[in-house]
Protein backbone atom coordinates (compact mmCIF):
# COMPACT_ATOMS: atom_id res chain seq x y z
CA UNK A 1 0.00 0.00 0.00
CA UNK A 2 2.95 2.38 1.10
CA UNK A 3 5.13 1.74 -2.03
CA UNK A 4 1.43 2.74 -4.41
CA UNK A 5 0.89 6.17 -2.33
CA UNK A 6 4.56 6.78 -2.86
CA UNK A 7 4.60 6.10 -6.62
CA UNK A 8 1.20 7.99 -6.70
CA UNK A 9 2.96 10.96 -5.10
CA UNK A 10 5.84 11.18 -6.72
CA UNK A 11 3.85 11.46 -9.84
CA UNK A 12 2.15 13.82 -8.97
CA UNK A 13 5.04 15.99 -7.98
CA UNK A 14 7.17 15.05 -11.40
CA UNK A 15 3.61 15.70 -13.15
CA UNK A 16 3.94 18.97 -11.26
CA UNK A 17 7.49 19.71 -12.73
CA UNK A 18 6.44 19.00 -16.38
CA UNK A 19 3.98 21.29 -15.66
CA UNK A 20 5.71 24.03 -14.67
CA UNK A 21 8.14 23.73 -17.37
CA UNK A 22 5.10 22.76 -20.01
CA UNK A 23 2.59 25.85 -19.21
CA UNK A 24 4.95 28.31 -20.86
CA UNK A 25 4.94 26.45 -23.96
CA UNK A 26 1.22 25.37 -24.10
CA UNK A 27 0.63 29.17 -23.39
CA UNK A 28 2.98 30.33 -25.88
CA UNK A 29 1.96 27.38 -28.60
CA UNK A 30 -2.07 27.72 -27.75
CA UNK A 31 -1.93 31.60 -28.08
CA UNK A 32 0.22 32.68 -30.15
CA UNK A 33 0.54 29.45 -32.89
CA UNK A 34 4.18 28.91 -31.81
CA UNK A 35 6.17 26.19 -31.57
CA UNK A 36 8.73 27.57 -29.82
CA UNK A 37 12.10 25.38 -29.41
CA UNK A 38 13.93 27.67 -27.52
CA UNK A 39 11.81 26.84 -24.78
CA UNK A 40 14.33 24.64 -23.34
CA UNK A 41 17.50 27.54 -23.32
CA UNK A 42 14.71 30.25 -21.01
CA UNK A 43 14.36 26.39 -18.95
CA UNK A 44 18.28 26.42 -18.72
CA UNK A 45 18.93 30.17 -18.52
CA UNK A 46 16.48 30.25 -15.18
CA UNK A 47 18.16 27.61 -13.65
CA UNK A 48 21.55 28.79 -14.12
CA UNK A 49 20.79 31.97 -12.66
CA UNK A 50 18.86 30.51 -10.08
CA UNK A 51 22.08 28.46 -9.31
CA UNK A 52 24.40 31.62 -9.45
CA UNK A 53 21.42 33.34 -7.13
CA UNK A 54 21.56 30.17 -4.80
CA UNK A 55 25.42 30.45 -4.94
CA UNK A 56 25.88 33.72 -4.42
CA UNK A 57 23.39 33.98 -1.03
CA UNK A 58 22.81 31.72 2.03
CA UNK A 59 21.53 28.68 -0.54
CA UNK A 60 20.09 26.90 2.47
CA UNK A 61 17.58 29.64 3.70
CA UNK A 62 14.71 30.01 2.28
CA UNK A 63 14.92 33.56 1.45
CA UNK A 64 17.42 32.64 -0.99
CA UNK A 65 15.21 29.37 -2.12
CA UNK A 66 12.61 32.47 -2.83
CA UNK A 67 15.14 34.73 -4.23
CA UNK A 68 16.33 32.32 -6.96
CA UNK A 69 12.56 31.23 -7.92
CA UNK A 70 12.08 35.23 -8.03
CA UNK A 71 14.89 35.56 -9.99
CA UNK A 72 14.69 32.64 -11.88
CA UNK A 73 11.27 33.67 -13.37
CA UNK A 74 12.38 37.39 -14.46
CA UNK A 75 15.73 36.23 -16.49
CA UNK A 76 13.30 33.64 -18.50
CA UNK A 77 10.59 36.51 -18.64
CA UNK A 78 13.55 38.43 -20.19
CA UNK A 79 14.93 36.06 -22.73
CA UNK A 80 11.58 35.16 -23.76
CA UNK A 81 10.41 39.08 -24.70
CA UNK A 82 13.77 39.18 -26.64
CA UNK A 83 13.13 36.44 -28.31
CA UNK A 84 9.44 37.35 -29.02
CA UNK A 85 10.33 41.07 -29.87
CA UNK A 86 13.42 40.35 -32.03
CA UNK A 87 12.85 36.88 -33.48
CA UNK A 88 9.27 36.02 -33.32
CA UNK A 89 7.34 39.71 -34.39
CA UNK A 90 9.18 39.91 -37.68
CA UNK A 91 7.99 36.67 -38.76
CA UNK A 92 4.37 36.32 -37.98
CA UNK A 93 2.49 33.83 -39.71
CA UNK A 94 5.57 32.22 -41.02
CA UNK A 95 5.04 28.95 -38.84
CA UNK A 96 7.99 27.51 -40.62
CA UNK A 97 10.28 29.86 -40.19
CA UNK A 98 9.51 30.83 -36.18
CA UNK A 99 10.07 26.93 -35.88
CA UNK A 100 13.85 27.38 -37.52
CA UNK A 101 14.68 30.60 -35.59
CA UNK A 102 13.66 29.07 -32.26
CA UNK A 103 15.35 25.66 -32.96
CA UNK A 104 18.45 27.90 -33.77
CA UNK A 105 18.17 30.13 -31.12
CA UNK A 106 18.10 26.61 -29.02
CA UNK A 107 21.50 25.32 -30.57
CA UNK A 108 23.32 28.95 -30.04
CA UNK A 109 21.58 29.38 -26.37
CA UNK A 110 22.74 26.00 -25.04
CA UNK A 111 26.11 26.41 -26.07
CA UNK A 112 26.48 29.66 -24.82
CA UNK A 113 25.46 28.42 -21.73
CA UNK A 114 28.27 25.62 -22.23
CA UNK A 115 30.30 28.36 -22.98
CA UNK A 116 29.90 29.73 -19.62
CA UNK A 117 28.75 27.66 -17.15
CA UNK A 118 30.51 24.68 -18.62
CA UNK A 119 29.06 20.96 -19.41
CA UNK A 120 29.65 19.81 -15.55
CA UNK A 121 27.09 19.48 -12.92
CA UNK A 122 26.43 22.16 -10.82
CA UNK A 123 25.20 21.22 -7.26
CA UNK A 124 22.98 22.93 -5.40
CA UNK A 125 21.62 22.72 -1.62
CA UNK A 126 18.47 24.47 -0.73
CA UNK A 127 16.49 24.62 2.60
CA UNK A 128 17.31 21.15 4.41
CA UNK A 129 13.57 20.65 4.87
CA UNK A 130 13.81 20.11 0.93
CA UNK A 131 15.77 16.75 1.47
CA UNK A 132 13.57 15.92 4.16
CA UNK A 133 10.59 13.40 3.77
CA UNK A 134 6.66 13.69 4.95
CA UNK A 135 5.24 10.55 5.69
CA UNK A 136 1.63 9.91 4.22
CA UNK A 137 0.24 6.43 4.64
CA UNK A 138 3.35 4.95 5.49
CA UNK A 139 4.82 6.37 2.28
CA UNK A 140 8.30 8.58 2.76
CA UNK A 141 7.74 11.17 0.38
CA UNK A 142 10.85 13.62 -0.07
CA UNK A 143 9.12 17.59 0.95
CA UNK A 144 10.35 18.31 -2.97
CA UNK A 145 7.43 17.23 -4.58
CA UNK A 146 5.01 19.00 -1.99
CA UNK A 147 6.73 22.38 -3.37
CA UNK A 148 6.39 21.01 -6.75
CA UNK A 149 2.87 19.95 -6.66
CA UNK A 150 2.00 24.04 -4.81
CA UNK A 151 4.02 25.45 -6.88
CA UNK A 152 2.15 24.16 -10.20
CA UNK A 153 -1.33 24.91 -8.09
CA UNK A 154 0.26 28.29 -8.28
CA UNK A 155 0.91 29.20 -11.56
CA UNK A 156 -2.19 26.91 -13.43
CA UNK A 157 -4.48 29.11 -10.79
CA UNK A 158 -2.71 32.42 -11.45
CA UNK A 159 -2.28 31.73 -15.67
CA UNK A 160 -6.14 30.83 -15.82
CA UNK A 161 -7.04 34.09 -13.09
CA UNK A 162 -4.87 36.25 -15.41
CA UNK A 163 -6.59 35.11 -18.82
CA UNK A 164 -9.94 35.55 -17.61
CA UNK A 165 -9.93 38.24 -15.25
CA UNK A 166 -7.46 40.76 -16.59
CA UNK A 167 -8.06 42.96 -19.53
CA UNK A 168 -4.31 41.71 -21.24
CA UNK A 169 -5.85 38.20 -20.37
CA UNK A 170 -8.90 39.08 -22.51
CA UNK A 171 -7.23 40.82 -25.06
CA UNK A 172 -5.21 37.72 -25.56
CA UNK A 173 -7.86 35.17 -25.39
CA UNK A 174 -9.76 37.14 -28.06
CA UNK A 175 -6.39 37.87 -30.25
CA UNK A 176 -5.96 34.27 -30.64
CA UNK A 177 -9.40 34.06 -31.94
CA UNK A 178 -9.19 37.24 -34.63
CA UNK A 179 -6.14 39.50 -34.33
CA UNK A 180 -7.03 41.47 -36.97
CA UNK A 181 -10.41 43.02 -35.55
CA UNK A 182 -8.41 43.39 -32.14
CA UNK A 183 -6.62 45.70 -33.54
CA UNK A 184 -9.50 47.28 -35.52
CA UNK A 185 -10.82 47.98 -31.53
CA UNK A 186 -8.13 49.98 -31.75
CA UNK A 187 -5.70 47.76 -29.36
CA UNK A 188 -2.17 47.19 -30.25
CA UNK A 189 -2.43 42.93 -30.07
CA UNK A 190 1.42 42.87 -30.41
CA UNK A 191 2.46 43.92 -26.78
CA UNK A 192 -0.59 41.09 -25.95
CA UNK A 193 1.95 38.87 -27.33
CA UNK A 194 4.81 39.89 -26.25
CA UNK A 195 3.35 39.32 -22.67
CA UNK A 196 2.21 36.01 -23.38
CA UNK A 197 5.98 34.92 -24.29
CA UNK A 198 6.92 36.78 -21.38
CA UNK A 199 4.80 35.07 -18.47
CA UNK A 200 5.99 31.49 -21.33
CA UNK A 201 9.22 32.43 -19.93
CA UNK A 202 8.71 33.36 -16.90
CA UNK A 203 6.94 30.03 -15.89
CA UNK A 204 9.77 28.47 -17.80
CA UNK A 205 12.44 30.14 -15.58
CA UNK A 206 10.52 29.11 -12.43
CA UNK A 207 10.31 25.62 -13.52
CA UNK A 208 13.81 25.22 -14.54
CA UNK A 209 15.19 26.68 -11.25
CA UNK A 210 12.73 24.16 -9.22
CA UNK A 211 13.68 21.74 -11.21
CA UNK A 212 17.16 22.27 -10.51
CA UNK A 213 16.51 21.75 -6.72
CA UNK A 214 14.72 18.27 -7.74
CA UNK A 215 17.57 17.06 -9.94
CA UNK A 216 19.89 18.96 -6.98
CA UNK A 217 21.88 20.35 -10.09
CA UNK A 218 22.19 21.92 -13.08
CA UNK A 219 23.64 21.79 -16.08
CA UNK A 220 22.89 24.25 -19.70
CA UNK A 221 21.02 20.63 -20.98
CA UNK A 222 18.95 20.50 -18.13
CA UNK A 223 16.16 22.76 -20.32
CA UNK A 224 16.66 19.56 -23.45
CA UNK A 225 16.10 17.22 -21.08
CA UNK A 226 12.93 18.51 -20.09
CA UNK A 227 11.33 19.70 -23.23
CA UNK A 228 10.91 15.97 -24.75
CA UNK A 229 8.63 15.77 -21.72
CA UNK A 230 7.12 18.87 -22.17
CA UNK A 231 5.89 18.44 -25.84
CA UNK A 232 4.37 15.21 -24.99
CA UNK A 233 2.28 16.81 -22.36
CA UNK A 234 1.04 19.36 -24.28
CA UNK A 235 0.32 17.48 -27.11
CA UNK A 236 -1.90 14.93 -24.71
CA UNK A 237 -3.38 17.23 -23.26
CA UNK A 238 -4.61 19.12 -26.08
CA UNK A 239 -2.51 22.16 -27.17
CA UNK A 240 -5.68 24.76 -26.97
CA UNK A 241 -5.90 23.83 -23.05
CA UNK A 242 -4.06 24.69 -19.97
CA UNK A 243 -6.00 22.47 -17.81
CA UNK A 244 -5.62 19.93 -20.74
CA UNK A 245 -1.79 20.50 -19.95
CA UNK A 246 -1.89 20.35 -16.24
CA UNK A 247 -4.33 16.79 -16.18
CA UNK A 248 -1.79 15.14 -19.08
CA UNK A 249 1.21 16.18 -17.01
CA UNK A 250 -0.17 14.39 -14.09
CA UNK A 251 -1.75 11.07 -16.36
CA UNK A 252 1.86 11.18 -18.14
CA UNK A 253 4.30 11.05 -15.04
CA UNK A 254 2.14 8.97 -12.99
CA UNK A 255 2.49 6.36 -15.29
CA UNK A 256 5.75 6.67 -15.61
CA UNK A 257 6.65 6.28 -12.02
CA UNK A 258 4.23 3.09 -12.20
CA UNK A 259 5.90 2.00 -15.21
CA UNK A 260 9.32 2.85 -13.75
CA UNK A 261 8.54 1.06 -10.72
CA UNK A 262 6.56 -2.24 -11.66
CA UNK A 263 7.43 -2.23 -14.95
CA UNK A 264 10.98 -2.46 -14.62
CA UNK A 265 12.17 1.00 -15.52
CA UNK A 266 10.27 1.42 -19.02
CA UNK A 267 8.74 4.79 -17.31
CA UNK A 268 10.07 7.03 -19.82
CA UNK A 269 9.03 4.50 -22.82
CA UNK A 270 5.73 4.21 -21.42
CA UNK A 271 5.86 7.91 -21.48
CA UNK A 272 6.86 8.17 -24.87
CA UNK A 273 5.03 5.59 -26.42
CA UNK A 274 1.64 7.25 -25.02
CA UNK A 275 2.28 9.79 -27.56
CA UNK A 276 1.84 8.03 -30.60
CA UNK A 277 -1.29 6.33 -29.03
CA UNK A 278 -3.13 9.69 -28.03
CA UNK A 279 -2.55 10.97 -31.42
CA UNK A 280 -4.08 8.20 -33.33
CA UNK A 281 -6.96 7.65 -31.05
CA UNK A 282 -7.50 11.61 -30.48
CA UNK A 283 -5.42 13.81 -32.75
CA UNK A 284 -6.33 17.12 -31.00
CA UNK A 285 -5.39 15.84 -27.72
CA UNK A 286 -7.28 14.83 -24.39
CA UNK A 287 -8.90 18.66 -23.97
CA UNK A 288 -8.09 19.81 -27.44
CA UNK A 289 -11.29 20.42 -29.86
CA UNK A 290 -12.09 17.59 -31.71
CA UNK A 291 -11.10 18.65 -35.86
CA UNK B 1 -10.49 72.25 -39.38
CA UNK B 2 -13.37 73.64 -41.48
CA UNK B 3 -16.66 72.03 -41.36
CA UNK B 4 -16.67 71.81 -44.67
CA UNK B 5 -13.42 70.19 -44.82
CA UNK B 6 -14.87 66.04 -44.78
CA UNK B 7 -14.06 64.31 -42.13
CA UNK B 8 -12.25 61.27 -44.91
CA UNK B 9 -10.60 61.77 -47.67
CA UNK B 10 -9.88 58.69 -50.20
CA UNK B 11 -7.67 59.34 -52.99
CA UNK B 12 -6.41 57.07 -55.54
CA UNK B 13 -7.00 53.85 -52.86
CA UNK B 14 -5.93 50.77 -54.64
CA UNK B 15 -5.78 47.67 -52.33
CA UNK B 16 -4.62 43.64 -52.52
CA UNK B 17 -5.54 40.65 -51.19
CA UNK B 18 -2.85 38.16 -51.20
CA UNK B 19 -1.38 39.64 -54.26
CA UNK B 20 -4.50 39.74 -55.91
CA UNK B 21 -5.84 43.28 -57.04
CA UNK B 22 -9.28 44.02 -55.03
CA UNK B 23 -9.85 47.97 -55.31
CA UNK B 24 -8.06 49.96 -57.87
CA UNK B 25 -7.78 53.44 -57.69
CA UNK B 26 -10.98 54.31 -55.99
CA UNK B 27 -11.10 58.12 -54.40
CA UNK B 28 -14.32 59.56 -52.86
CA UNK B 29 -15.13 62.10 -49.48
CA UNK B 30 -16.91 61.38 -46.84
CA UNK B 31 -18.86 64.64 -45.16
CA UNK B 32 -18.68 65.46 -41.57
CA UNK B 33 -21.97 64.21 -41.03
CA UNK B 34 -24.87 61.89 -42.27
CA UNK B 35 -24.34 58.50 -43.81
CA UNK B 36 -22.49 57.99 -46.80
CA UNK B 37 -23.54 54.50 -48.75
CA UNK B 38 -20.94 52.48 -50.35
CA UNK B 39 -22.55 50.87 -53.14
CA UNK B 40 -21.76 48.50 -55.70
CA UNK B 41 -22.28 44.67 -56.82
CA UNK B 42 -21.13 41.89 -54.83
CA UNK B 43 -17.39 41.53 -55.18
CA UNK B 44 -16.36 45.39 -56.31
CA UNK B 45 -14.17 45.88 -53.54
CA UNK B 46 -16.84 47.24 -51.30
CA UNK B 47 -15.48 45.91 -47.97
CA UNK B 48 -11.98 45.83 -49.53
CA UNK B 49 -12.04 49.76 -49.46
CA UNK B 50 -13.22 49.34 -45.64
CA UNK B 51 -10.29 47.25 -44.37
CA UNK B 52 -7.95 49.29 -46.89
CA UNK B 53 -8.57 52.46 -45.14
CA UNK B 54 -8.56 50.95 -41.81
CA UNK B 55 -5.34 49.44 -43.00
CA UNK B 56 -6.41 45.76 -42.60
CA UNK B 57 -5.19 44.74 -45.73
CA UNK B 58 -2.11 46.44 -48.07
CA UNK B 59 -3.36 49.38 -49.51
CA UNK B 60 -1.83 52.36 -51.58
CA UNK B 61 -2.82 55.74 -52.04
CA UNK B 62 -3.99 58.53 -49.79
CA UNK B 63 -6.37 58.42 -46.64
CA UNK B 64 -7.03 61.24 -44.81
CA UNK B 65 -8.96 61.33 -41.82
CA UNK B 66 -10.00 65.28 -40.43
CA UNK B 67 -7.61 66.24 -42.40
CA UNK B 68 -4.52 64.24 -41.59
CA UNK B 69 -2.81 61.04 -43.74
CA UNK B 70 -3.81 58.27 -42.12
CA UNK B 71 -2.17 55.59 -44.97
CA UNK B 72 0.75 54.91 -43.49
CA UNK B 73 -0.24 54.12 -39.83
CA UNK B 74 -0.91 51.18 -38.07
CA UNK B 75 -5.08 50.22 -37.51
CA UNK B 76 -5.14 50.40 -33.86
CA UNK B 77 -3.63 54.15 -34.02
CA UNK B 78 -5.85 54.74 -37.31
CA UNK B 79 -9.24 53.64 -34.64
CA UNK B 80 -6.93 55.36 -31.75
CA UNK B 81 -7.67 58.51 -33.97
CA UNK B 82 -11.37 57.97 -33.97
CA UNK B 83 -12.90 55.50 -35.83
CA UNK B 84 -15.45 53.13 -35.14
CA UNK B 85 -16.05 49.82 -37.14
CA UNK B 86 -18.41 47.22 -37.33
CA UNK B 87 -17.16 44.61 -40.19
CA UNK B 88 -19.17 42.74 -42.28
CA UNK B 89 -18.95 38.98 -40.70
CA UNK B 90 -19.85 40.62 -36.59
CA UNK B 91 -16.21 38.99 -35.85
CA UNK B 92 -17.38 38.78 -32.34
CA UNK B 93 -15.26 36.78 -30.04
CA UNK B 94 -16.99 33.66 -30.01
CA UNK B 95 -15.31 32.60 -27.03
CA UNK B 96 -15.69 35.51 -24.92
CA UNK B 97 -19.24 36.46 -23.18
CA UNK B 98 -21.01 39.60 -24.43
CA UNK B 99 -20.09 41.95 -21.29
CA UNK B 100 -15.95 40.98 -22.81
CA UNK B 101 -16.40 41.63 -26.32
CA UNK B 102 -17.91 45.28 -25.17
CA UNK B 103 -15.43 45.95 -22.55
CA UNK B 104 -12.64 45.06 -25.22
CA UNK B 105 -13.82 47.68 -27.32
CA UNK B 106 -13.83 50.71 -24.57
CA UNK B 107 -10.99 53.23 -26.14
CA UNK B 108 -12.53 55.81 -23.41
CA UNK B 109 -12.81 56.31 -19.50
CA UNK B 110 -16.52 56.86 -20.17
CA UNK B 111 -18.16 54.27 -22.64
CA UNK B 112 -21.23 54.93 -23.53
CA UNK B 113 -22.90 51.88 -21.80
CA UNK B 114 -26.15 53.68 -21.09
CA UNK B 115 -26.50 54.50 -24.79
CA UNK B 116 -25.90 50.89 -25.92
CA UNK B 117 -27.68 49.54 -23.21
CA UNK B 118 -30.83 51.52 -24.55
CA UNK B 119 -30.26 50.84 -28.28
CA UNK B 120 -29.83 46.97 -26.96
CA UNK B 121 -31.47 46.01 -23.97
CA UNK B 122 -31.46 42.63 -25.56
CA UNK B 123 -27.80 42.25 -24.61
CA UNK B 124 -27.79 43.60 -21.06
CA UNK B 125 -29.70 40.44 -20.66
CA UNK B 126 -26.97 38.51 -22.19
CA UNK B 127 -23.81 40.02 -20.97
CA UNK B 128 -22.57 36.66 -19.35
CA UNK B 129 -23.40 34.50 -22.50
CA UNK B 130 -20.76 33.35 -24.56
CA UNK B 131 -21.01 35.54 -28.00
CA UNK B 132 -20.64 32.46 -30.15
CA UNK B 133 -23.66 31.46 -28.71
CA UNK B 134 -25.96 34.46 -29.58
CA UNK B 135 -28.24 34.53 -32.45
CA UNK B 136 -27.14 36.14 -36.20
CA UNK B 137 -28.82 39.10 -35.47
CA UNK B 138 -27.51 39.42 -31.30
CA UNK B 139 -24.01 39.35 -32.47
CA UNK B 140 -24.49 42.05 -35.14
CA UNK B 141 -25.85 43.73 -31.97
CA UNK B 142 -22.70 43.48 -30.61
CA UNK B 143 -20.46 44.00 -33.02
CA UNK B 144 -22.45 47.62 -33.48
CA UNK B 145 -22.78 48.17 -29.72
CA UNK B 146 -18.96 48.05 -29.77
CA UNK B 147 -18.50 50.60 -32.58
CA UNK B 148 -20.77 53.19 -30.25
CA UNK B 149 -19.15 52.77 -26.92
CA UNK B 150 -16.89 55.33 -28.03
CA UNK B 151 -16.83 59.08 -29.01
CA UNK B 152 -15.81 58.37 -32.59
CA UNK B 153 -15.52 61.11 -35.53
CA UNK B 154 -16.43 58.35 -37.94
CA UNK B 155 -18.11 55.07 -38.23
CA UNK B 156 -17.51 52.75 -41.00
CA UNK B 157 -20.43 49.73 -41.17
CA UNK B 158 -19.84 47.06 -43.41
CA UNK B 159 -23.27 45.09 -44.17
CA UNK B 160 -24.83 45.64 -40.90
CA UNK B 161 -28.42 43.92 -42.25
CA UNK B 162 -26.62 40.86 -44.28
CA UNK B 163 -28.72 37.52 -43.43
CA UNK B 164 -30.60 39.29 -40.32
CA UNK B 165 -34.45 38.92 -40.02
CA UNK B 166 -36.83 42.04 -41.10
CA UNK B 167 -37.51 42.27 -37.05
CA UNK B 168 -33.68 42.58 -36.48
CA UNK B 169 -32.75 45.02 -39.65
CA UNK B 170 -35.45 47.56 -38.20
CA UNK B 171 -33.80 47.11 -35.15
CA UNK B 172 -30.06 47.60 -36.54
CA UNK B 173 -31.14 50.59 -38.76
CA UNK B 174 -33.20 52.25 -35.96
CA UNK B 175 -29.71 52.37 -33.96
CA UNK B 176 -27.64 53.33 -37.07
CA UNK B 177 -30.23 56.14 -37.47
CA UNK B 178 -29.62 57.37 -33.94
CA UNK B 179 -26.25 57.09 -34.22
CA UNK B 180 -26.09 58.79 -37.64
CA UNK B 181 -26.86 62.25 -35.66
CA UNK B 182 -23.73 62.53 -33.98
CA UNK B 183 -21.39 60.65 -35.77
CA UNK B 184 -20.78 60.47 -39.64
CA UNK B 185 -21.37 56.95 -41.57
CA UNK B 186 -19.61 55.37 -44.05
CA UNK B 187 -22.08 52.84 -45.25
CA UNK B 188 -21.77 49.51 -47.16
CA UNK B 189 -25.06 47.98 -47.15
CA UNK B 190 -26.69 45.86 -50.12
CA UNK B 191 -30.35 46.07 -48.64
CA UNK B 192 -31.47 49.02 -50.71
CA UNK B 193 -34.72 50.26 -48.54
CA UNK B 194 -31.83 50.26 -45.11
CA UNK B 195 -29.82 52.66 -48.14
CA UNK B 196 -33.11 54.64 -48.93
CA UNK B 197 -34.08 55.07 -44.87
CA UNK B 198 -30.21 55.74 -43.54
CA UNK B 199 -28.24 57.52 -46.64
CA UNK B 200 -27.77 61.11 -47.14
CA UNK B 201 -25.24 60.42 -50.10
CA UNK B 202 -24.32 57.57 -52.40
CA UNK B 203 -20.63 56.43 -53.51
CA UNK B 204 -20.98 53.84 -56.00
CA UNK B 205 -18.30 51.28 -57.43
CA UNK B 206 -18.25 49.92 -60.50
CA UNK B 207 -15.08 47.59 -61.43
CA UNK B 208 -13.07 48.28 -58.47
CA UNK B 209 -13.87 52.03 -59.40
CA UNK B 210 -15.58 55.27 -58.25
CA UNK B 211 -18.65 55.27 -61.10
CA UNK B 212 -21.22 57.21 -59.64
CA UNK B 213 -21.58 59.79 -56.40
CA UNK B 214 -24.50 61.57 -55.64
CA UNK B 215 -27.67 62.14 -53.62
CA UNK B 216 -29.13 59.18 -51.90
CA UNK B 217 -32.60 59.28 -52.64
CA UNK B 218 -32.33 60.87 -56.15
CA UNK B 219 -30.03 57.68 -57.02
CA UNK B 220 -32.31 55.14 -55.72
CA UNK B 221 -35.33 57.01 -57.30
CA UNK B 222 -33.52 56.52 -61.01
CA UNK B 223 -34.32 52.80 -61.88
CA UNK B 224 -32.26 52.79 -65.10
CA UNK B 225 -29.60 54.07 -62.80
CA UNK B 226 -29.69 51.41 -60.42
CA UNK B 227 -30.00 48.74 -62.95
CA UNK B 228 -27.21 49.91 -64.49
CA UNK B 229 -24.76 50.45 -61.31
CA UNK B 230 -25.98 48.10 -59.16
CA UNK B 231 -27.19 45.65 -61.03
CA UNK B 232 -31.11 45.36 -59.68
CA UNK B 233 -34.04 45.93 -60.66
CA UNK B 234 -36.50 48.40 -58.73
CA UNK B 235 -39.85 46.83 -57.32
CA UNK B 236 -39.33 43.74 -56.41
CA UNK B 237 -39.65 43.06 -52.83
CA UNK B 238 -37.13 40.32 -52.41
CA UNK B 239 -33.88 42.92 -51.73
CA UNK B 240 -36.17 45.69 -50.15
CA UNK B 241 -37.63 46.29 -53.10
CA UNK B 242 -35.22 45.62 -55.27
CA UNK B 243 -34.07 42.27 -57.27
CA UNK B 244 -30.53 41.82 -59.06
CA UNK B 245 -30.57 41.74 -62.64
CA UNK B 246 -30.40 38.84 -64.98
CA UNK B 247 -29.90 40.29 -67.92
CA UNK B 248 -27.48 42.10 -70.47
CA UNK B 249 -27.10 44.85 -68.12
CA UNK B 250 -24.32 42.64 -66.36
CA UNK B 251 -22.67 42.13 -68.65
CA UNK B 252 -22.22 45.74 -70.32
CA UNK B 253 -21.32 46.97 -67.17
CA UNK B 254 -18.66 44.71 -66.47
CA UNK B 255 -17.39 45.13 -70.58
CA UNK B 256 -17.71 49.38 -69.52
CA UNK B 257 -14.64 48.75 -67.04
CA UNK B 258 -12.72 46.20 -68.52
Amino acid sequence: MSSVVLVLITGLGVGALYFLVASGLSLIYGLMNVLNFAHGAFIALGALIGWEVAEHTDAASWWSFLLSLVVGAVVGAAFAAFTELVLIRPLYQRHIEQVLVTVGLSFAAIALFDGIWGQDLHSVKGPAWLDEVTVVAGAHIANIFWVLIVAAVLVLGGLSLFLRKTRYGKIIRAGVENRAMVTALGIDVRRAFTLVFSIGGAAAGLGGVLAMHYMTGVTPEIGSSLLIFAFIVIIIGGTESLVGTAVASVIVAVLQQFANTYLWGTGDFIAIVLLPIVLLLRPSGLFGKRA
Amino acid sequence: MSAATPILEVEHLSASIAGQQVVEDVSFTVPRSGVTALLGRNGVGKTSTLRGILGLIQRRGIVKFAGERIDTMQTYRIVQKGIGYVPEEREVFSKLSVAENLELAERQKNPHREFVARLFPDLVQRRDQQAGTLSGGQQQMVSVARALLNDNQLLLVDEPTKGLAPKIVNEVADALAAASKTVPILLVEQNLEVVRRLADRVVVIVGGRVAHVGDAAATLDDADLVRRLLGVHVGDSAHGGIAPARNAGEGAEGGQHA
